[in-house]
């Protein structure tokens, strides 16, 4: 047993360690994200008794309500948003414990206000609160709101932690974010920041260490000698909702391919860390982003969706969506080649797509393996032996499935492939919780893995980046186009080698 | 919404494993060529003994279970006087476990009617009818230990509640007993598990840790018939401090007893609590040498917390979180039988040696 001076000896056997008892100040406190998210992820964290055993929430935005108008607001969120009907009671006493701080980010009198409800909680309960700042916020103002932290002193506070969540994206071009980095650094250490990639809370996105570092058997053909290439697939069926303000000025490279396929990516790629601290995790994800070279304009190929038939109905075209500029070149379909070059991956193609308004909503990783190097059957009337392929998918059925090829039963040596597969959902019990509720606890734990650390947003940006220029450079003509409700243009064909082809979506 | 397909269903009387067992293959394999998108849940067999008369109520419980459904359930409800075995199977497609992904869960729930002269042998009638390569969980709520007995050995986990044994020494007396053969997931005991967390969660930070090595007095009150709740609570503080146990006694309708700690005596308390509805625990104390003491008590909306530092400072809160109410706490019985929790044994350990 670990002496008391060491570890807290209690906590052995218990699956929800302690947090420190927190106030978490919610910035865009009355936006959707906290309306859709954040406060029902609070919410269920407290039903399930899983918030640090003092908990506090404030939220900061310029709605000019009283504490008890954003309570009734927060209540509405949580009635309407939570994955679980509300305990009353529960919900109730948490409402009990949060205040709303109305003003401008860029007003001093906010953060003054601020810092008065902060030390009212900690006098209340007679000890200091970890703070975390969650940045849900419009981008132009995380270095706002981290700069008045810091003038205002809120950024370090004796005998407790301050932690500061930042919301994607993080930045829009290389030197933005390299920008932004150094004004959040400039105020706060970098243990201190959690850049926020929800899709690294998803459970099935976790898995994929699980099942990459816990099973012997695929290590040995983890490589340039067994794998022949790699795709990576974000489709979405829907089109771009109410979004198009943001969408029309992001795209699809900056909106998924810059942040979380490449997670993908490199949680695919990754040599086994150390340990699974966070920066053990984090350094051999850097080092594939750094192992990448940013692809060549013929290596990239860009597209709009135009109308076209979806789920059966009739779907308009990009430029004819509410909102999106009729001469709008905002691509939302993109596919590009990459490679990683070092030593396990030299070599293997990694094909990334990504789109709106496809055939099918998946996220998958697709992984096929060279063919046999020589094949002694006759595949005469069969579709004849394809290359072994271990796909993992994120979304909708999560799960993994690898093809094998089996004999056709009757008297002849006929192949086809078949598939071995593991529904994530048919051997758990339990669903998995929203990412949104892992990742607040994480960043109250002060556990970064699941988090993008500095040298890796920019590393992100850094493969993006070339692309986005050229792009930028290319300002004439139609974009390629595919109609909606299709697997996209047929321009991304030409990215592959021969003898590979795209996985139906 | 649970649904279950009229047609996925099997019912014989006087029938045997083997033909129960074809009748589930031909059920699975007729739903899977009417739906190839239900996909047969692997996680858990679940073996339940219950007495006849009971059987809708368990039947009803393991419905409520929440998201913590087994995969396949056996439910053996034994009728005095029977001599043969009737059965039914049905298969449950639960399509609202993974919203919008299409695929749908299909669990399997065989009920079989059988006689106290079934007992003795009941592994021979289970054994066949398991899934094999997952984990058998076996739960005997009205009793039968002798088909807990049987069944030991096919399963690698079994079901109980403690509070159900007549007393606390036979409960942790059966409980370790039955620890020798398998992994027992003990409802008493995770009816704690939020007391622990909590307990666990007011020592951590630096300062309040030091305060462990000087805890001298523990008070748990618990439901009248939960002494065995309050004893696991006591066990488990003794086994994860290094206290050595000494007996209980009993005193005022109360149980008292003394524990020596590196530094001094602890004195610790269990006091019946009429008042309190549900099974478990309702209030635990912890005090210190140094005049400290910590409190939690039921409360709405989690557990009312206190406090009272060295310097008589008092402070009051809630420790947020729902109750999980009978139903919850079975789901999580499930659920942990795909755990595990090293703390039960070494607390039942010392709880053992309160009740030498």
């Amino acid at each position: 047993m670990a002496t008391l001076e060491q570890a807290n000896p209690l906590v052995e056997g218990l699956e929800r360690l302690p947090v420190h008892p927190t106030t978490l100040v919610i910035f865009g406190g009355t936006g959707d994200l906290a309306h859709r998210k954040l406060l029902p992820a609070v919410y269920n964290l407290a039903h399930e008794g899983a918030l640090p055993e003092r908990f506090n929430l404030i939220a900061v935005s310029r709605s000019d309500i009283p504490h008890g108008d954003y309570r009734a607001m927060a209540r509405e969120s949580i009635e309407q948003y939570s994955r679980r009907p509300p305990d009353d009671q529960v919900l109730d006493k948490l409402l009990e414990r949060v205040r709303y701080v109305p003003g401008s980010f860029d007003d001093d009198s906010v953060f003054d206000t601020l810092e008065q409800e902060l030390k009212e909680f900690d006098d209340e309960a007679g000890i200091v609160f970890n703070r975390v700042f969650y940045l849900s916020t419009a981008p132009a103002f995380f270095p706002v709101i981290v700069g008045k932290l810091g003038e205002h002193g809120l950024e370090q506070i004796e005998g407790a932690e301050v932690r500061v969540v930042i919301e994607k994206p993080f930045g829009t071009r290389l030197q933005e974010a390299a920008d932004l980095n150094r004004q959040v650094l400039a105020v706060l250490y970098e243990s201190q920041v959690f850049r926020i990639d929800h899709y690294l809370g998803k459970e099935t996105v976790q898995n994929m260490l699980a099942f990459r570092f816990a099973n012997g058997m695929f290590e040995p053909i983890w490589n340039r000698n067994f794998i022949d290439y790699v795709q990576i697939t974000a489709a979405e069926d829907l089109g771009i909702g109410r979004r198009a303000g943001y969408y029309d000025s992001a795209g699809a490279l900056r909106d998924l391919v810059q942040n979380h396929m490449l997670q993908l990516l490199t949680l695919l790629c990754m040599e086994p860390p150390v340990t699974f601290d966070a920066d053990e995790v984090r350094d051999e994800k850097v080092k594939v982003l750094h192992a990448i070279r940013p692809p060549r304009p013929d290596e990239v190929v860009r597209a709009q969706f135009t109308a076209g038939m979806a789920e059966g109905k009739e779907a308009v075209g990009y430029l004819e969506e509410e909102g999106v500029p009729p001469d709008s070149r905002t691509e939302t379909y993109v596919a590009l080649r990459l490679e990683v070059d070092n030593w396990r991956w030299a070599g293997v193609p990694i094909y990334l797509r990504t789109g709106k308004r496809l055939a099918r909503k998946v996220t998958e990783i697709a992984v096929t393996l060279k063919p046999v190097p020589h094949l002694a059957f006759e595949q005469q009337g069969s579709v004849g032996v394809q290359p072994n392929q271990l796909v993992m998918t994120m979304q909708p059925n999560e799960g993994v499935s690898l093809s094998l090829g089996a004999k056709i039963p009757g008297t002849r040596m006929r192949i086809r492939p078949v598939n071995m597969e593991f529904l994530y959902g048919t051997a758990f019990l339990s669903q998995s919780p929203e990412a949104y509720e892992r990742l607040i606890m994480d960043a109250m734990r002060g556990d970064a893995t699941l988090f993008t650390r500095d040298d890796e947003v920019e590393a992100q940006w850094r493969i993006i980046d070339p692309i986005l220029e050229d792009w930028s450079s290319d300002t004439d003509g139609p974009l390629p186009s595919y109609a909606a409700g299709t697997a996209g243009p047929d321009e991304a064909n030409a990215l592959l080698e021969s003898g590979q082809h795209w996985r139906a979506i | 919404m649970a649904m279950v397909d009229a047609g996925a269903m099997w019912s014989a009387e006087d029938t045997s494993p083997g033909d129960i067992e074809e009748a589930l293959r031909s059920l699975l394999r007729e739903q899977y060529e009417r739906d190839r998108a239900c996909a047969p849940a692997r996680v858990l067999n679940l073996v339940v003994v219950v007495d006849r008369e009971w059987r809708g109520e368990i039947l009803n419980r393991l419905e409520r279970v929440g998201r913590y459904h087994p995969s396949r359930t056996i439910l053996c409800a034994v009728e005095p006087g029977r001599t043969t075995i009737d059965a039914t199977v049905a298969l449950t497609n639960q399509d609202d476990d993974n919203p919008g992904d299409g695929i749908s869960l299909t669990r399997e729930r065989i009920v079989l009617d059988l006689g106290e002269r079934h007992i003795a042998k009941l592994d021979t009638i289970v054994d066949p009818l398991v899934v094999t390569d997952i984990a058998t969980l076996v739960w005997s709520p009205h009793g039968h230990p002798e088909a807990l007995d049987a069944l030991l050995h096919l399963s690698q986990v079994v079901l109980i509640d403690s509070v159900n044994e007549p007393d606390a020494s036979s409960a942790v007396g059966r409980a370790r007993e039955l620890a020798e053969g398998a992994y027992v997931v003990d409802l008493a005991w995770l009816r704690g598990t939020p007391w622990r967390e909590r307990v666990a969660s007011t020592f951590d930070p630096p300062q309040w840790r030091e305060e462990l090595g000087r805890i001298d007095k523990v008070t748990v009150r618990h439901r009248s018939d939960s002494a065995i709740a309050g004893v696991l609570f006591c066990g488990w503080l003794a086994s994860r401090l290094g206290w050595e146990m000494g007996s209980l006694m009993q005193g005022n309708g109360e149980q008292h007893g003394k524990a020596h700690a590196r530094r001094q005596d602890v004195v610790f308390t269990l006091v019946p609590d009429e008042g309190q509805s549900v099974p478990g625990l309702a209030g635990v104390e912890i005090g210190t040498a140094s005049g400290m003491t910590i409190g939690l008590d039921r409360g709405p909306g989690g557990l009312a917390a206190h406090r009272t530092d060295r310097k008589g400072i008092e402070s009051n809160w809630t420790v947020l979180g729902a109750s999980r109410g009978e139903s919850g706490i079975l789901g999580e019985g499930i659920r942990q039988a795909l755990l595990r929790d090293p703390a039960y044994a070494r607390a039942l350990g010392c709880a053992a040696a309160m009740l030498r």
